[in-house]
């Protein structure tokens, strides 16, 4: 292993991650480095642990639409692989140098969450290097099986507040031939909230269901694949249509979804865990702030782009929109550091479960080396 | 064991929903896997989540080890009482909470069996994971298990469509894991607890997720020489990017079983049936079912016979659901395995599992669910000769072996229990293992919960810090110190 500067730890395989973890005091974890600014600050100053030499493709089998990937394994990079097979890892979070261990420790996912599901619903199997200098694997290599506790669902989202996860198995799917997207626009925050909860209520199949909110206009997006993608978007357009929506299909639609997917970046963003239900509020809400919007329809999550502000009046800001949104819990991901401070970015807990969640912590990690204080509680 | 912990129980529960004599107990010395039989100490069966709570707290203040059981239809001993323990019966706890259609979901205690479920949310959504047996087991057993099914290749397990739990902690404590959210703040427990057989606490309320009905459905079956020729077809249908919402497979044995059940009609000289089903948008599927007939044809399909009717599917499925029962036709026992391949190793794995057959002289019949390379070979035995059970035991092992040696797993929708924790040091080192053992000891660091089931050897959590005391399994000897 290398040590490129004294504070950066550059592992070459679990093994050696692993021994790093054990013999260092504190670490930040670190994959592309897209998402540091998510989390509390951390308690300590650590050393960083990055996975980028812990970069190879290890295995893509096309017969089985499985692969296996290195942490540090760039999600772009291991797409382009996948493309060239007419398959996809069916993630597409923002970022372009995220790599696929970011992605699942931080449980980050774009529109096809709609269809395919988090990275906890795509990953197989894990490798991850534990801070007692283990190795250890949970799941497997094939996309059914149930033998042994499933670490892969612990470790996805966990932050690496764990361990690092070394190595992934993951869930592929064919890559549908062509897309249409059916557009429906507004500028009635309920019109828009409604029509996109119809249509997460019909049997459609789409591949993406967004609704979107900026100024005082917003839109319904719903996205097909396949060989009868044309029919289907036609379908869901006249259904925008029949709820009073202005109406268009798109066949060249990627940049349609690109926005989609920056926008759930920003200045300060807030990812509110709702349901269907309450999409319709959350727009009222987010425009009483002159916040942007950018919402999985069927899944009820939303994200919440903040106007500019001081730290103080941002803080403010998040936390009247909690109080607003409650009981949905709303997660602050970028955000200035100052206003990180000032507020707890994963919001309250509820303690019967964050005492669990402590017992986990310290079965795995009891010496508190990884990402100290970074999550949910200052786990 | 204490009679003041029965004391309690009764006190908790009424005298009549306690359980203590024997010939009563053994109702429940098995689940659905019935080579194991243990009676346990008494058996409770609780009316609500806070009778749950009273009864775990109790044997956690006792001492106790207990084992929660739905419906008892569980295939690998899961549900298997412990004989110095309390088996915790949730039948009574069969609430529909919560039909909240609007926002696609239903809340409900873990008694309800699987096709409530989906009966309470129809005709507009259903719950997609259908075990073969959803006509009883009950969707606790489904989570504790991370039920399967035929249509889990497309739609997913019942991880994927559990968002919420309520789980009653081995020390009685109470914790809400997720909710009707998706994404809450937090390691993901309610996934870990997903599949956990058990042994991290019981749940009490389940919330899960539901989806729309598919807007059509057509099935049809195609006839092969041989599995095979019928997995060349699955490959090839995957590979055209179709993602059916069910592909399974059956041979001749198990087609000759189900047929005196099913009477379908099947032409008696095929080596295998497949049967595709393609669902969703009545758009898609005009588009891709010709190509599935025609994939199936290319692959030497010597007849693809297309469900005419929702009568004729319904025949077409009965087939496939009655092999297990069916079996029991053709032979006087079996023993199911549920290993897994990857899907492009199944012709080898096949070929294998025959010459294990023909070494051990006992019929293996195979059924499949094809798509995601889960084999369900049914070791044929007569347990009235001497020595036979244990060679189909053994012979089921090889098979299990084989699986993983083919980069497979030992189980893909049964689960783990008692019946496949010998084969689990074959897929797990000693690392990953003490890695699922520091996941039992957050959850449950006296191992009262479900003891002896997944882990291979029995374990013990280490200490907090403090001074030693002696463990509870160790007092009723049912574990040492390692």
């Amino acid at each position: 292993m290398s040590r490129v500067a004294a504070q950066q730890l550059l592992p070459t395989s679990a093994e050696e991650a692993a021994a790093a973890l054990h013999e260092t005091q504190a670490v930040r974890i670190r994959g592309g480095g897209t998402k540091l600014g998510w989390g509390r600050p951390l308690e300590t100053t650590a050393v960083e642990l990055r996975s980028e030499r812990l970069d190879e493709l290890v295995a893509h089998n096309e017969g089985d639409l499985t692969a296996v990937l290195q942490a540090g394994v760039s999600l772009a990079r291991a797409q382009e692989a996948f493309a060239a097979a007419g398959q996809m890892l069916a993630l597409d979070p923002p970022d372009g140098g995220a790599t696929i261990g970011g992605v699942v420790a931080t449980g980050d996912s774009g529109p096809l969450r709609h269809r395919y599901g988090a990275p906890r619903d795509l990953v197989l199997g894990v490798q991850v290097a534990l801070p007692d200098g283990a190795v250890a694997r949970a799941g497997s290599k094939v996309i059914k099986n149930v033998a042994g506790y499933d670490l892969a669902k612990l470790m996805s989202g966990a932050f690496g507040t764990l361990g690092l996860l070394t190595e992934v198995t993951v869930r592929l799917h064919p890559r549908p031939l062509g897309w249409c997207t059916a557009v429906g626009r507004a500028d009635d925050p309920h019109v828009v909230a409604q029509a996109a909860v119809q249509l997460a209520h019909r049997p459609l199949e789409a591949e993406a269901l967004d609704l979107r909110w900026e100024g005082d206009a917003g839109a319904v997006l719903a996205r097909f694949g396949g060989s009868s993608a044309k029919r289907r978007a036609e379908a869901a357009r006249i259904m925008l249509r029949d709820a009073g929506l202005e109406v268009d299909c798109v066949v060249e639609d990627e940049a349609l979804w690109a926005t989609q997917r920056d926008d759930q970046r920003g200045s300060a963003v807030l990812r509110v865990s709702a349901t269907q239900e309450r999409l319709g509020p959350l727009l009222d809400v987010a425009r009483e702030h002159g916040a942007r919007v950018v919402a999985r329809a069927a899944h009820g999550l939303a994200w919440l782009g903040l106007r500019e502000e001081a730290a103080d009046s941002l803080a403010a800001t998040v936390a009247q929109v909690r109080a607003a949104l409650a009981p949905s819990p709303c997660v602050l991901l970028d955000a200035p550091a100052a206003v990180r401070a000032a507020i707890d970015p994963w919001g309250p807990a509820d303690p019967a479960q964050l005492e669990l969640m402590r017992r986990v912590k310290s079965r795995f990690d009891p010496k508190r080396r990884c990402n100290p204080g970074l999550f949910v509680g200052g786990i | 064991m204490p009679g003041s912990l029965i004391g309690t129980l009764r006190a908790a529960c009424g005298e009549e929903h306690v359980l203590t004599d024997h010939h009563q107990l053994r109702t429940y010395e098995s689940d659905g896997l019935l080579q194991h039989a243990v009676v346990p100490r008494a058996a409770v069966l609780p009316a609500s989540a806070a009778e749950v709570v009273a009864v775990v707290r109790a044997c956690h203040e006792h001492g106790v080890p207990w084992v929660a059981r739905g419906s008892g239809s569980g295939l690998s001993g899961g549900a298997l009482p412990v004989a110095e323990g309390v088996l915790v019966v949730l039948t009574r706890l069969r609430r529909i909470v919560e039909v909240d259609l609007p926002n696609q979901r239903l809340v409900c205690e873990p008694g309800v069996s699987n096709i409530a479920i989906s009966a309470a949310v129809a005709p507009t959504h259903f719950y997609p994971p259908d075990p073969s047996s959803q006509i009883v087991c009950s969707i606790g057993g489904n989570v504790a298990e991370n039920s399967g099914g035929a249509h889990c290749f497309k739609y997913g397990f019942t991880t994927n469509y559990v968002t919420g739990l309520e789980v009653v902690l081995a020390d009685g404590t109470v914790v809400e894991l997720g909710g009707k959210e998706l994404d809450r703040p937090g390691y993901d427990l309610h996934g870990v607890f997903v599949g956990s057989e058990g042994t991290l606490g019981v749940a009490t309320r389940i919330t899960v997720r539901v989806v729309p009905t598919p807007e059509s459905v057509r099935t049809l079956v195609a006839f092969f020489s041989s599995p095979a020729h019928a997995g060349h077809a699955v490959s090839e249908i995957v590979a055209a990017g179709v993602v059916p919402g069910a592909i399974e497979m059956m041979d001749r044995l198990s087609i000759d079983a189900s047929e005196q059940m099913a009477h379908a009609g099947w032409p008696a000289d095929v080596g295998a049936a497949l049967l595709v089903e393609l669902d969703g948008p009545e758009a898609e599927i005009e588009a891709r079912f010709d190509d599935v007939a025609r994939l199936c044809a290319e692959a030497g399909s010597s007849e693809v016979r297309v469900a005419r009717d929702a009568a004729e599917r319904d025949v077409f499925w009965k087939m496939r659901k009655a092999a297990f029962p069916a079996m029991g036709r053709v032979s006087p026992h079996y023993y199911v395995q549920d290993s897994v391949i990857p899907r492009t190793r199944l012709t080898e794995v096949l070929e294998r599992i025959e010459q294990l057959s023909r070494d051990s002289g006992l019929q293996v019949a195979n059924v499949f669910h094809a798509g995601d390379g889960n084999l369900h070979p049914l070791v044929c035995y007569d347990g009235h000769v001497a020595g036979e059970a244990e060679r189909a035991e053994e012979l089921a092992g090889e098979i299990v072996l084989a699986c993983v040696q083919a980069g497979g797993s030992i189980t893909g929708e049964h689960g783990v229990g008692v019946d496949k924790k010998r084969y689990m040091p074959e897929m797990f080192a000693e690392a990953d293992l003490a890695a699922f053992q520091k996941l039992r000891c957050a959850f449950d660091p006296d191992g009262l919960a479900n003891p002896g089931k997944v882990m291979p050897t029995p374990r013990l959590c280490g200490e907090v810090p403090g001074p030693y005391r002696r463990h509870p399994l160790e007092a009723a000897g049912l574990a040492d110190r390692m």
